[in-house]
């Protein structure tokens, strides 16, 4: 599905390597977590991978079903079915959550040559994935994210998600900033959404996000690389032991 | 007194080419005293401060610049709507165009037909508004336009209207030179909605006059553009009754030179008067709008929103004043204008002002000037939207503060839609 191989990534602004070579492959139907300490680089690979401004790709690839994603602006790495789930979701004062939701379902339809849903399938769709999440059409008629809690915004982002059906799902830190009640709720989003033909990507500090959106593989990242990957217990391993140990074994 | 030798000359100029239209004796009083008023004030001129961001020279030329008819192929904003119609072909009257039904609680007319009665209910309000508007600022294009416009249509409400009346401008003659002028007055209670759209010459001069008595309440919803050569000057001025309601919005898209006046009175308590405006436009345009608003009144509220988004060197001016007189107590009064410049080479020149004498009152405003949100680009991009329609989103929610000032949701709905329209027509070419 997703696949990244030796990525070096530069701030476009000042001359300071985020990451130093990342590898990473992700199969179809697969969670992948990245977990790792403050500045490795974990939230500078997220908007790499979507096309946010601001970075250079110094070296190294990364593909979507083989198809080069560096290549691509951010709408045509959407259509191909990549999708960020962004640790601080952004507010667009004056655009309706509704008309955005439905723009950009029929963008990327119209991107990958489908017919766009029609105003009535598109709000009988909108509504079922709106309840599942517990968002209520006060929320989908608000501007996007304006004046909604920590939790709505995440809440919004899981919802955009499953108006989207993405392939590749990346998770940034979606736990930051959510009550216990909240996590289990945006996770229950999350697991609805696991398929054979979806893979995720979580970000996260916390091992707890874990216990609900259960990971397959599991990579420690560390000074812009991907140091150490395993299974589900090395995210216990970080909770017990901090990363120190983790990294001085490393090094 | 006398004016500077060059300002004489050129008022002269313009005045010797006009004529003021027949009309019975009040109307040719009032003509010629605001024909005497022209001539102490002269034209503007750029150097004048009121004119410092906006020349006017092309208002005062004896002829006008001429400005290609524009062929637009869609429906006029409105034209589907259930509406009264009054339609001007490069300000002349269109009988035939118009409606001429009967309409319960109004009384419309034209204006040189009310003219021609020697006793009329307009002689009370034309150009008396006007008049009252020239202080403490002089607005000579007006005062021009009572002495020599040609025609107008003239309202008087006595309860609801039960639909709108549309003034449709239509522009066929390349150098026409209209000067309309509107008289509008809602008896106690009454309620009206006016809608203009419609390119209406080469160079148009407009002004409304709006009496709205105690309890009644007026809305304004106009449309000007996509013709870009058009050079239009309007004026509304308003008296607000007490508990009355005015609210006036205009969408512009396009325009080499437009410069909006309105001129607003509180002179009973408690009234309420908005004022927005939202405008786009490319390279050549400028844009002016000009607003002040005298509180002599308790508790009243006032609300200017403009909004400008400007992309190729285009020009958008604000000139925006609150005066809240000694006795003005409990004013609420409130200004924000607001652009959006998608280059670096656009430019937007504000001039807020508040002059308060009431020491009891809410006052504030703001001015800014920014570019596009770039974290909200990214983010409708991420979700599939291309660069072009998402900038268009990013575009409409800038301008939506003043849309929303529209009372009527239905009409907002579709000013915004035509809006989209325009912008997604002007990013396909």
């Amino acid at each position: 599905m997703l696949e990244i191989k030796d990525l070096h990534v530069k701030l476009e602004e000042e001359d300071k390597q985020i990451l130093k070579g990342v590898d990473l492959k992700i199969e179809p139907g697969t969670v992948h977590a990245i977990m790792g300490p403050n500045g490795s680089g974990k939230s500078t690979l997220s908007y790499v991978l979507s096309g946010r401004d601001g970075y250079e790709v110094t070296g190294g690839e990364a593909s979507l079903e083989g198809a080069d994603l560096l290549d691509m602006d951010p709408e045509e790495r959407a259509a191909a079915g990549l999708f960020l789930a962004f640790q601080y979701p952004v507010e667009i004062p004056g655009v309706g959550n509704m008309t955005f939701l439905r723009t950009a379902v029929n963008a990327q339809r119209k991107a990958r040559g489908e017919n766009e849903l029609s105003a009535a399938d598109f709000l009988k769709l909108v509504r079922a994935e709106a309840k599942a999440l517990k968002i209520d059409a006060d929320m989908l008629k608000r501007p996007v994210n304006v004046g909604f809690s920590g939790g709505e915004k995440k809440r919004n982002e899981i919802l955009q998600m499953a108006m989207l059906q993405p392939k590749m799902c990346i998770l940034d830190e979606t736990d930051s900033g959510l009550d216990v009640d909240a996590m289990k709720l945006v996770s229950e989003g999350v697991n609805a959404l696991r398929s054979e033909g979806r893979s995720f990507l979580v970000i996260t500090h916390y091992q707890r996000l874990l216990d609900h959106i259960k990971p397959d593989v599991v990579h420690i990242m560390a000074a812009g690389r991907i140091v150490k990957s395993g299974g589900p217990e090395l995210a216990l391993e970080v909770e017990h032991n901090g990363y120190t140990d983790l990294l001085a074994e490393v090094v | 007194m006398g004016l500077p030798a060059a300002k004489q000359s050129m008022t002269e100029d313009r005045l010797n080419v006009l004529s003021i239209p027949m009309g019975g004796a009040w109307s040719d009083e009032a003509r010629q005293s605001a024909k005497a008023r022209v001539e102490a004030m002269g034209l503007p001129h750029r150097r004048d401060e009121y004119w410092k961001f906006t020349d006017p020279v092309r208002f005062v030329t004896p002829d006008p610049t001429p400005a290609k008819v524009f062929g637009a192929e869609e429906v006029p904003l409105f034209a589907e709507n259930d509406t009264y119609r009054v339609v001007f072909v490069d300000g002349i009257f269109d009988a035939e165009k118009s409606d001429s039904s009967v309409l319960e609680h109004v009384e419309i007319e034209r204006l040189s037909e009310c003219m021609k009665a020697d006793i009329h209910w307009v002689r009370d309000f034309y150009g008396v508004l006007e008049t009252d508007g020239q202080s403490p600022v002089e607005r000579p294009l007006a005062a021009l336009n009572t002495a020599y416009a040609t025609d107008g249509i003239c309202i008087r409400v006595t309860g609801k209207a039960p639909k709108p009346i549309s003034v449709e401008y239509l522009h066929e003659n390349e150098s026409s030179d209209a000067i309309l002028h509107h008289v509008i007055r809602l008896e106690e209670g009454a309620e009206l909605t006016v809608l203009e759209s419609g390119p209406a010459a080469a160079r148009f001069n407009k002004c409304m006059e709006v009496d709205v008595a105690d309890g009644a309440a007026f809305h304004h919803v106009r449309a000007q553009g996509r013709d870009h050569e058009r050079q239009t000057a309007t004026h509304i001025f308003a008296r607000l009754g007490k508990e009355s309601v005015f609210k006036s919005f205009t969408m512009t898209m396009n325009g080499v030179l437009t410069r909006n006046e309105v001129v607003i009175s509180f002179t009973g308590d408690d009234a309420v008067a908005h004022v927005a405006g939202a405008c786009m436009g490319d390279g050549d345009f400028h844009h002016d709008d000009t607003v002040f608003v005298t509180h002599d009144a308790l508790r009243c509220e006032s609300r200017q929103v403009f909004k400008k988004v400007l992309r190729n060197g285009a020009k958008g001016v604000f000139q925006g004043k609150i005066l809240v007189k000694k006795d003005a107590q409990k004013t609420d009064g409130y200004q924000i204008s607001q652009s959006l410049l998608l280059d670096d080479d656009s430019q937007f020149l504000a001039k807020p002002e508040l002059e308060i004498y009431a020491d009891d009152v809410v006052c504030s405003h703001g001015s800014t000037s920014g570019a596009i949100d770039e974290t909200g680009l990214f983010y409708l991009r991420s979700r599939g939207i291309p660069e072009g329609p998402a900038t268009d989103l990013m575009v409409i929610a800038f301008l939506a503060e003043a849309i929303d000032e529209i009372a009527d949701p239905d009409l907002a709905e579709e000013v915004s839609e035509r809006l989209q329209a325009w912008l997604s027509r002007r990013r396909n070419g």
